[in-house]
């Protein structure tokens, strides 16, 4: 009968069913020990209890501890040899937490490999802790300490501690009979029996005296309590014997029940969310809201473990689990019940008998077959036994038959889910999960915990049948096998390269960088190095690789990459931590890291720069860096000096212009300067063409000229500039002299240019009848004297000419317009 | 959707996508700060974010001030955080440091500061803000991966103005790098581009670079279907010529004679006829994107071209607001009157470039642009390179801009293979004794870049020849040719944009070998399941009638020129398929010029005198 093992609890029934027989039965007797099981059927702890074991107060003695997964199988055994424990506790990451009584928690990993410590802060330490709680938070696992004063410390996040004070209990002065942490809202609260008065106590320093609203008038001292899983409810037990369940903020009670017994229990605990159970020795008794009840003895002493759906019991000899009959599974097997999916499993039944009544009862539920399906399906999900789960699985396959448009997925992911399930349950595993668990799990974290405990093939089989994509899955599992497998010291280096890069070479997403830093820590850095070599992320790569003191390939690699922010990383690190010679050598023939290294100098000093150049014997690059630093400098002397220097360069390479042009400038400084000493104004830093230019604005020709005859100007560009120096001072008899001073090179046109530049047409028209023929229509256009340019064009027989005019010409000046078209269809019809 | 960006939209490849990605991610960086914030932008960032995010979406984020970056003290605020959105360049951190410096005399409430990197943080920069004693300020520092900036529905934008400087002249490929990610990002939002082409060592660099990325990402590539089919990378070192010539499009003059930011210009506001604008506004912005319909029409034409569609325009427009005199019935009256808007908008539009035109026209009828025009005409047939050109000379005597005179210094240059040491000496001579003997630093800039360089191999004219690049007969109005862009010159560019499309790199190997850098040839595999699937096996391009989409990458800037020749290429049937041009920055050949100018040089663009 599938309903054998039920027990009706008022209209719920529950089921205690041995999911292992314990591998330790026999070795272990769990009256001697203080034992710590991790949630969502986590691995379990054992602690020798000097308590337990009535050796007296103090033993020298080091306890043991010992980690067994679920089914009893030794993990990994240690000797304590650090302080005195006073709570062991898991963390939802599977770490093991020890706090000791000076409030400095240990976390190890479940191998019993110390990871790292922290404190609890100054207080814990001074006084020293009576009691601890490790809790789940939302942020992670989080730890309470209480200490001698009473006073309650606690951290969130054991990943990183960050210690916040509660807010006291008034007048609490001894040992509160009871108290745990309740997380609500983002908040973490404790909650304190002190006596026959219950505070809340908060992370903002207020405190509440807690009143539950009680059917009784007297119900004694707060002994014991406890939280459920999800932290909504809370059971409270008192000094007569009374149980109060109800909301965690106190205020709705859901049920209340009188055990008449005054002796605490020993665990208090909840089952899921709809029941409470409490232990004394060897007598479980489960408690429902409606004051219903049911009692288990057991023959040994037990452990109670609270997961989210039920509640683990562990024995010497069994560890089983109890918990509330799914509503779906009682729906299929409960006796008498018409449901669809209970139809559909009889019908199933009665088929492989090869029965008729199979056809009977699958017309009873024609038109709800797709729910009795679904029943089926899910309530496969929530059986333990394999063969209980194919049973119903094939009954919902066989009621797929008779639908045509069901969607096969819930059925796939069902039957996948319970394979993987049942795969992590066998007692090598020793993963106990339901397919709630799982669900509240989530896959990618029970690979995870494959992972943790070494399972890499199983862990990886699992992400091969799901189809999950290589760069979660494999890639990643493989990444971990790897960091494990660099911390072995016994296999040799090289062979360990070989077998890490086959396996993980082709794989995509896969950290080598990881596995590298870890063989690193584990002091193997010529393995590290082997396997760096295959990181393809020069980001992860390259500061690791400078770690090791790779110095030249971190720069390659760097410049590799193309990221200039990391081959800047590398050569600051290698300029601060090297010889300049050395520094120099190494970047010497990498013209990347060499340019970027300019750069950097560029932006510090240009004697930097040049002290680079000069390494590289690049006299050229020294020549113009000095030009260019000699713009930097104040005094002339200064100046001269470096531009002097820079001109000996130019003539070791041989480059005979510039040269030529260095000394040229420095004697163009040296005249500026006495200009500026003889006119007081200033010169330095213009040109020779602005020298002049200004030269003969202020009337001093005969400097200018001198200059120019020094400096061989141009004739055409002395002219150009002497014009248009000219014009701009307003020296017209000047520049009239000028223009007669011989044949203008730059032609008279530039004279009228220049006067009408600066609006003076009057001295304009004085050149116009000096301009040559072929230059004379732009001049007359310039001038404004269209007509005469348009006459002037059609006596040059110049059609082009001809039309520039006309394109010049006003709209408004129609007359003008068609006399310029005229002159040109003559020109055209002449030809 | 995000607001006012529907013209990144509307070709075949969504760019608003890239605008939505930015927008979010940006948000999601400042919302990192809780409470009240003010900005402190780096001068160079606002244009590009004005593009991304508007003010009215920042004000929603609690964003109530907004500051330029400048030395000295930040203006009083009463904000909880201020943010500083920075480029990783080092003289921008001494004024953030400046900055922190004076916040913490000032006392009073205390703020928190933080900064952000765009693209990316910066070593460099972060030793220098610990160097100055303030890195310790900052609660975050973040960095927020912007690097392509949607300027139009087929532009896109890296505003890296210095990026052909720093690879070319100064050998950091940091904007490569940048560029590289840049195309991650855009293969992330629309799928493995599977075939790529490049020509020049930075486009080698690049695509090692992304196949470096693409390892890096060990597996987890973008599971979109691939919606660009090629990608093509050029450098700009193969084609120097072409920015340093006159641009002879609407677009390209504009930008030549205004400078377009960030699509939009200033102008003179009274230029821009009668308009209700505020008495004493002097410059006026208007805004240049594919949204204005008129602007779409008119950007890529050549500016000889954009009179006659003007006038036939207003020609038009004028018609259709006659029709309320016909307008009869009620029908008929508010079937015109739910026109109006659209036709006010036309007309505002037509007066706003109509204006623009004139002023542009003012400048292309001048003697100096027309005599400019001609010598480079002379150049790039190949007439009169040899010696010294008496334009130039003029030039250099009549001390006019140092740009325009390098421009054609340089232009002769290419289009003789080098210059004959004795006029290179007399054109090095000229300009050191009228601009300054600073810019021997300057000449010798442009030397290693190549864009001068002494006599050497003739390839030009095989080039030229080969690859078609002197059209005589172009049709301005109507053309058949890319060459219209330059009014009888195609740019090289672009031509090996249209020979790889048709029939193929094969076919010019020659002339490619000719050009400098190595040629580049990868093929993305693409995973089965996001494959195109064909309908014959046989012919791999025109069979399904599906248009191929092509992302053209410049690496050192593209010219709007080049881009109008590659629009007008888009839409001829021979080539077959649509473009999206990509680019470090918009450049022109004053602004590449620019920046050859050495440490000590002033700018360029004003005359010595």
């Amino acid at each position: 009968m599938a309903t054998a093992d039920w027990n009706p609890l008022g209209e719920t029934y529950y089921r205690k069913c041995e999911i292992y027989s314990m591998e330790w039965a026999g070795l272990v007797d769990l009256s001697k020990f203080t034992v710590a099981a991790a949630a969502y059927g986590g691995p379990i702890a054992l602690l020798k209890d000097e308590n337990k074991l009535n050796r007296g107060a103090t033993t020298n003695i080091k306890p043991v501890v010992s980690v067994y997964n679920a089914a009893g199988r030794l993990l990994s055994q240690i000797r304590w040899s650090s302080g005195r424990i006073m709570k062991m506790g898991w963390t939802i990451m599977e770490d093991l937490l020890f706090v000791q009584d000076d409030g400095v928690v240990l976390v190890y990993d479940m191998f019993l490999g110390f990871k790292r410590t922290f404190s609890m802060g100054q207080e814990a330490k001074d006084v020293k802790i009576l009691d601890a709680r490790i809790f789940t938070s939302f942020q992670g696992t989080g730890v309470a300490v209480m200490t001698t004063s009473f006073r309650i410390f606690l951290i969130t996040n054991t990943e990183s501690p960050r210690i916040i004070r509660l807010a006291e209990v008034p007048d609490l002065n001894a040992v509160p009979n009871c108290w745990d942490i309740v997380v609500m809202d983002r908040q973490v609260r404790a909650l304190v029996g002190k006596g026959s008065e219950l505070y809340i106590v908060d992370q903002g320093g207020q405190y509440q005296k807690q009143d539950p609203k009680t059917e009784k008038e007297e119900i004694g001292d707060y002994l014991d309590l406890a939280v459920s899983f999800n932290n909504k409810f809370v059971v409270l037990f008192t000094g007569k014997g009374h149980i109060w369940m109800g909301s965690s903020d106190l205020l709705n009670c859901f049920g209340e029940f009188e055990t008449k017994t005054a002796a605490k229990p020993q665990q208090l605990a909840w089952c899921g969310n709809g029941a409470v159970v409490a232990l004394w020795d060897r007598f479980l008794l489960v408690v429902g809201p409606q004051k219903y009840w049911i009692k288990f003895n057991f023959e040994c002493p037990v452990y109670l473990l609270p997961e989210v759906d039920g509640l683990r019991i562990i024995g010497n000899e069994q560890h089983e689990f109890l918990q509330r009959v799914p509503p779906v599974t009682e729906q299929i097997f409960k006796i008498g019940s018409m449901e669809p999916g209970a139809m559909l499993y009889e019908a199933n039944r009665e088929y492989q008998k090869q029965h008729q009544k199979a056809d009977e009862y699958l017309r009873m539920i024609k038109e709800r077959l797709d729910v009795a399906v679904n029943q089926c399906i899910q309530a496969a999900g929530h059986e333990f036994e394999a063969s209980k789960q194919k049973q119903l699985l094939r009954a919902a396959s066989f009621g797929k038959c008779f639908l045509t448009d069901f969607r096969p997925e819930s059925f796939v992911n069902m039957s996948q889910m319970l394979r993987v399930l049942n795969q992590v349950r066998h007692h090598t595993v020793g993963i106990p999960l339901t397919y709630t668990q799982l669900e509240h799990l989530s896959m990618p974290v029970l690979i995870d915990r494959l992972v943790l405990r070494k399972l890499f093939g199983l862990a990886i089989l699992i992400c091969q049948y799901l189809k999950i994509p290589d760069a979660e899955g494999q890639s990643r599992i493989m990444a971990h096998w790897a960091c494990y497998k660099v911390q072995q010291k016994h296999v040799d280096e090289e062979q360990l390269a070989r077998v890490i890069s086959q396996k993980l070479l082709e794989r995509p997403g896969v950290s080598f960088s990881e596995i590298a830093s870890v063989a690193l820590e584990h002091g193997r850095r010529q393995l590290a190095v082997k396997l760096l070599d295959y990181e393809p992320r020069a980001s992860e790569q390259v500061p690791l690789l400078l770690k090791m003191g790779q110095l030249q390939p971190s720069l390659n690699k760097a410049i590799e990459s193309g990221d200039t922010d990391l081959v800047y990383t590398v050569l600051l690190h290698l300029r601060d931590n090297q010889e300049p010679s050395q520094f120099y050598m190494m970047i010497h023939t990498m013209p990347i890291a060499f340019s970027l290294f300019i750069q950097y100098c560029r932006h510090q000093n240009l004697v930097l720069v040049e002290k680079m150049w000069e390494q590289e014997d690049n006299q050229a690059e020294i020549a113009y860096t000095k030009i260019v630093r000699s713009y930097g400098e104040d005094t002339m002397d200064i100046r001269t000096k470096i531009l002097e220097e820079s001109s000996h360069c130019f003539h070791r390479v041989g480059n005979i212009f510039a040269e030529k042009q260095v000394e040229e400038q420095i004697k163009l400084l040296k005249h500026q300067r006495k200009l500026e000493d003889e006119m007081g104004l200033s010169f330095v830093d213009m040109s020779l063409q602005q020298t002049l230019h200004k030269l003969t604005l202020e009337g001093a020709h005969m400097a200018a000229d001198k200059l120019r005859k020094e400096f061989k100007v141009p004739d055409k560009r002395w002219w150009w500039m002497r014009a248009m120096a000219l014009a701009e001072s307003g020296d017209w008899a000047e520049l009239e002299k000028f223009s007669k001073s011989k044949k203008p090179p730059i032609g008279m046109e530039a004279f009228v240019d220049v006067c009408m530049k600066h609006h003076n047409k009057q001295e304009a028209l004085k050149y116009l009848s000096r301009v040559l023929p072929d230059h004379k229509v732009k001049a007359l256009v310039k001038v404004g004297q269209l007509r005469e340019a348009a006459e002037q064009a059609a006596e040059n027989k110049n059609e082009d000419e001809l039309i520039y005019v006309l394109g010049k010409v006003k709209v408004a000046d129609k007359q003008l317009a068609d006399n310029i078209r005229q002159k040109i269809e003559q020109l055209g019809s002449r030809r | 959707m995000a607001t006012g960006a529907a013209h990144l939209s509307s070709s075949k490849l969504n760019l608003g996508l890239l605008r939505d990605f930015y927008r979010r991610e940006f948000l999601e960086c400042i919302d990192k700060c809780l409470g009240t914030k003010a900005i402190v932008w780096d001068d160079g960032l606002t244009g590009p974010f004005g593009l991304i995010a508007e003010y009215s979406l920042l004000k929603d984020h609690e964003v109530e001030k907004m500051f330029p970056l400048r030395t000295g003290s930040l203006p009083p605020s009463n904000v909880q955080n201020i943010v500083f959105l920075t480029r990783p360049r080092l003289e921008l951190m001494e004024k953030i440091a400046q900055n922190l410096h004076h916040e913490e005399t000032k006392g009073g409430y205390k703020k928190e500061f933080h900064l952000i990197f765009v693209p990316r943080k910066s070593l460099l920069c972060e030793r220098k803000l610990k160097e100055k004693g303030v890195y310790g300020s900052f609660s975050t520092v973040e960095e927020f991966n912007m690097t392509l900036i949607p300027f139009d529905a087929d532009l896109l934008s890296m505003e890296m103005n210095d990026a052909f400087k720093e690879c070319y002249l100064e050998n950091d490929f940091t904007s490569m790098y940048y560029a590289a990610q840049s195309l991650m990002t855009l293969q992330a939002l629309y799928g493995t581009i599977q075939y790529i082409h490049g020509k020049g060592d930075c486009a080698k660099q690049v695509v090692d670079m992304m196949r470096r990325m693409r390892d890096e990402m060990g597996g987890r590539e973008p599971q979109v279907l691939p919606q660009i089919d090629t990608l093509l990378i050029l450098d700009r070192t193969v084609d120097l010529l072409t920015p340093l010539l006159y641009q002879l499009t609407y677009e390209g003059l504009i930008d030549e004679i205004f400078g377009i930011n960030n699509t939009s210009i200033k102008l003179p506001a009274e230029r821009l006829g009668p308009q209700p604008s505020q008495e004493g506004v002097e410059s006026k912005k208007v805004i240049l994107n594919s949204a204005d319909t008129l602007f779409a029409e008119l950007r890529d034409k050549n500016f000889n071209a954009v009179g006659s569609i003007v006038s036939k325009k207003a020609k038009l427009i004028t018609a259709e607001f006659g029709e309320r005199h016909a307008a009869k019935t009620i029908g008929e009256m508010k079937q015109f009157v739910s026109k109006l808007p659209h036709l006010q908008a036309t007309r505002q539009s037509l007066a706003t470039h109509t204006s623009i035109a004139e002023l542009v026209k003012e400048c292309t009828d001048a003697d100096d642009f027309i005599d400019a025009l001609r010598c480079q005409q002379e150049f790039i047939n190949g007439l009169e390179t040899d010696k010294v050109h008496p334009l130039v000379e003029e030039c250099i005597a009549k001390s006019e801009k140092l740009s325009k005179v390098l421009r054609l210094i340089c232009i002769q240059s290419i289009c003789n293979d080098g210059l004959k040491p004795k006029v290179m000496d007399f054109y090095k001579r000229e300009i050191i004794q009228t601009y300054g003997f600073e810019h021997i630093v300057t000449l010798n800039n442009l030397e290693k870049v190549g864009m001068l360089r002494p006599h050497g191999a003739r390839t030009y004219q095989v080039i030229r020849k080969s690859l078609k690049l002197i059209v005589e007969e172009v049709n301005e109005q109507n053309p058949t040719d890319i060459a219209y862009v330059y009014s009888g010159y195609a740019p090289l560019s672009v031509r090996l944009a249209q020979y790889l499309a048709r029939p193929g790199w094969r076919s010019i190997t020659e002339v490619l070998n000719l050009l400098p850098g190595p040629k580049v040839e990868e093929v993305q595999q693409i995973p089965a399941a996001l494959r195109k699937r064909r309908s014959s096996i046989s012919s791999s391009q025109s069979s399904t009638g599906e248009q191929k989409l092509t992302l053209i990458f410049f690496l050192g800037g593209v010219t709007f020129a080049e881009i109008a020749a590659l629009r007008f290429l888009a839409q001829q049937d021979d080539v077959g398929g649509e473009l999206i041009v990509a680019a470090t920055s918009i450049i022109t050949s004053d602004r590449l010029l620019d920046s050859m100018g050495g440490d000590c040089c002033g700018t360029m663009e004003e005359s010595p005198q």
